[in-house]
């Protein structure tokens, strides 16, 4: 067992802490939300613009600590561009690898398709910290569900 | 002086390794560890000695009572109450503040307690610093009973602001509950001027120990005030016992809090009368197996001596003190001098999230509690979420607090 294997703090995520990406505020939105995690007072306002069925852009402010901001962050570059269904498939497989307690059973495929979001298997182990790591996770999926309904002719209109 | 490398010997958890590196405990203060002596008297009474207390005419039932009655001895023993019948168990100290706010709350329709109803026009203080357990009941009986909730404010460096205290407790002030050592800030208060002015105008004084009693000699006569409430867990003891201290003559005329079995003179169905202190505060079965633990705790701490733990801590809450101030960007919550300080040292880091410095200190070992210490007042006095939070007992060592401070560059270089 060598500590910078287990390291929750994998090098990706400190990347991230450091340089956020998407941060910024979205000046042309579709829903804006605002999650807090009680645990270590983490906090991110999210902004959603819907286009044709995908995530066109995406856009958070927030503070806490470097596990909620570097997973906002790799969530934002997972998100962007892609399908809402693809999107919200992939925070159902970043909930499960949360909730593995540090045994994943996602496919090869299902690791590859989270990206740099695998690197926060660690958290898993650590109950109390993956609220964290979830915050902005949860945050984009109420913000989608936002932008598209129940009122979706609202959608249509803006686009 | 004491000898901490004899003293680590007898706490069996102190040679565990964590992430493959040995434990360095900084934790105290949330929970103390246990020496083997505690471990081995409530494993004992249960192997030995069990049964239920005070109804069971059998020799189990007599040894078990002896245990736990013994127990109450040696707690008086440990705080110099006058009276071992003013030493009543708890669950834990939240539940002997409680036990204290719901008995003044019942005091309005209980005949003969008069003295202590609590209502409209009436004030009960506490300070900015208390943690929950010593805030949230007092909210609570005020919310009760029409009574105004007040405190006195702390200043920029972790004191409460001593004008305030005249201020604050006034006439109309019923119920003076503070805390002795903070567990937040690590500041001592100034017990004799606070009870002083609770006497002065009538009003009850209690003392919230959690802190005080793992750390300094205890004497309730000389300290003066009505109450005194600290919890075995944070003494070296077991879990789910605690104690509430209070002046007898007070406790003879204070109202029941729990109802139930051992509280009880006569029951009927038309009414009730009650035990005497301290039966009266002790509903239910009891911690059996916990009271002679906690006793063991005790004995193990008195034969150390409480001068000499004051003296070992306060050693190391200097060092601890003087390395820390070398870390850059780093900033104490609470007093930075040793002056009136416990063995408690809240902080900040530039620009990291404490509950990042207490993972990545866990992952070398080092065991620091991060958050808001159930004082969150004092975190919103501060303009913080939360901080960083080293603590140390009769265990620690100088060699623990260096471990500490190479920890926290550690963490700054990867964040840096």
């Amino acid at each position: 067992m060598t500590a910078s294997m287990e390291s929750m703090y994998q090098q990706i995520i400190l990347d991230h802490y450091k340089h956020p990406n998407h941060r910024g505020e979205l000046e042309d939105f579709d829903a804006e939300v605002h999650h807090v995690n009680p645990t270590c007072g983490d906090e991110v306002t999210l902004r959603v613009q819907v286009r044709d069925g995908e995530i066109a852009d995406l856009g958070w402010v927030g503070e806490g600590c470097s596990i909620s901001q570097a997973s906002t962050s790799v969530m934002s570059d997972l998100v962007v561009g892609a399908p809402i269904e693809n999107a919200l498939a992939l925070q159902e497989k970043f909930v499960e690898l949360m909730q593995s307690q540090g045994n994943n059973t996602l496919s090869e495929d299902e690791v590859e398709a989270l990206e740099d979001a695998v690197a926060f298997e660690g958290v898993s182990k650590y109950p109390a910290r993956v609220k964290c790591a979830l915050l902005g996770w949860m945050a984009m999926k109420s913000a989608v569900a936002e932008a598209v309904g129940p009122a979706s002719p609202a959608t249509e209109e803006k686009s | 002086m004491i000898d901490v490398e004899v003293i680590r010997k007898d706490f069996p958890i102190l040679t565990r390794e964590v992430h493959g590196v040995p434990l360095v405990y900084l934790d105290s203060a949330n929970s103390a560890q246990k020496p083997q002596v505690v471990i081995d008297a409530e494993a004992e009474l249960y192997a030995q000695h069990y049964s239920n207390v005070a109804r069971a005419v059998h020799t189990l039932g007599s040894e078990a009572t002896h245990a736990y009655e013994n127990a109450r001895d040696t707690v008086a023993r440990f705080i110099n109450a006058p009276r071992r019948d003013e030493v009543i168990f708890t669950k834990n100290i939240s539940e002997a503040l409680n036990l204290l706010a719901y008995s003044l709350s019942n005091a309005a329709t209980f005949p003969g307690a008069e003295k202590f109803v609590v209502g409209p026009g009436d004030n009960i203080v506490v300070t900015e610093m208390e943690h929950h357990s010593n805030l949230v009941p007092w909210q609570l009986l005020a919310q009760r009973t029409g009574a105004e909730f007040r405190f006195i404010p702390i200043d920029d460096e972790g004191r409460l602001v001593d004008a305030a205290i005249d201020e604050r407790i006034d006439e109309n002030t019923k119920v003076v509950s503070f805390v002795y050592q903070s567990n937040a800030l690590g500041t001592i208060n100034p017990v004799a001027r606070l009870v002083a002015r609770a006497r002065q105008v009538g009003a009850l004084s209690i003392i919230d120990a959690a802190q005080a009693a793992p750390h300094l000699p205890l004497d309730v006569q000389a300290l003066g005030a009505d109450f005194l409430a600290f919890t075995g867990h944070k003494v070296y003891g077991p879990t789910g016992i605690g104690v509430l201290w209070g002046r007898y003559e007070l406790l003879a005329e204070l109202p029941p809090f729990l109802g139930g079995g051992e509280m009880i003179e006569t029951v009927s169905m038309q009414g009730t009368t009650y035990a005497a202190p301290p039966h009266r505060f002790e509903a239910g079965t009891p911690p059996i197996a916990q009271a002679p633990a906690l006793a063991a705790a005790i004995d193990y701490l008195s034969a150390i001596g409480m001068e000499n733990v004051r003296e070992h801590e306060a050693t190391i809450t200097a060092y601890a003190l003087d390395r820390l101030a070398t870390v850059p960007g780093l900033r104490i919550i609470g007093p930075n001098t040793p002056l009136d300080r416990g063995a408690t040292i809240s902080f900040t880091m530039q620009g990291i999230h404490p509950h990042d410095i207490a993972q990545l200190l866990d992952e070398q070992g080092i065991a620091v509690r991060a958050g808001h210490h159930c004082a969150r007042p004092v975190c919103v006095r501060y303009g913080i979420p939360a901080t960083t939070r080293a603590s140390f007992g009769i265990y620690t060592t100088p060699a623990e607090v260096d471990a500490l401070i190479a920890g926290l560059l550690k963490v700054q270089e990867m964040f840096g």
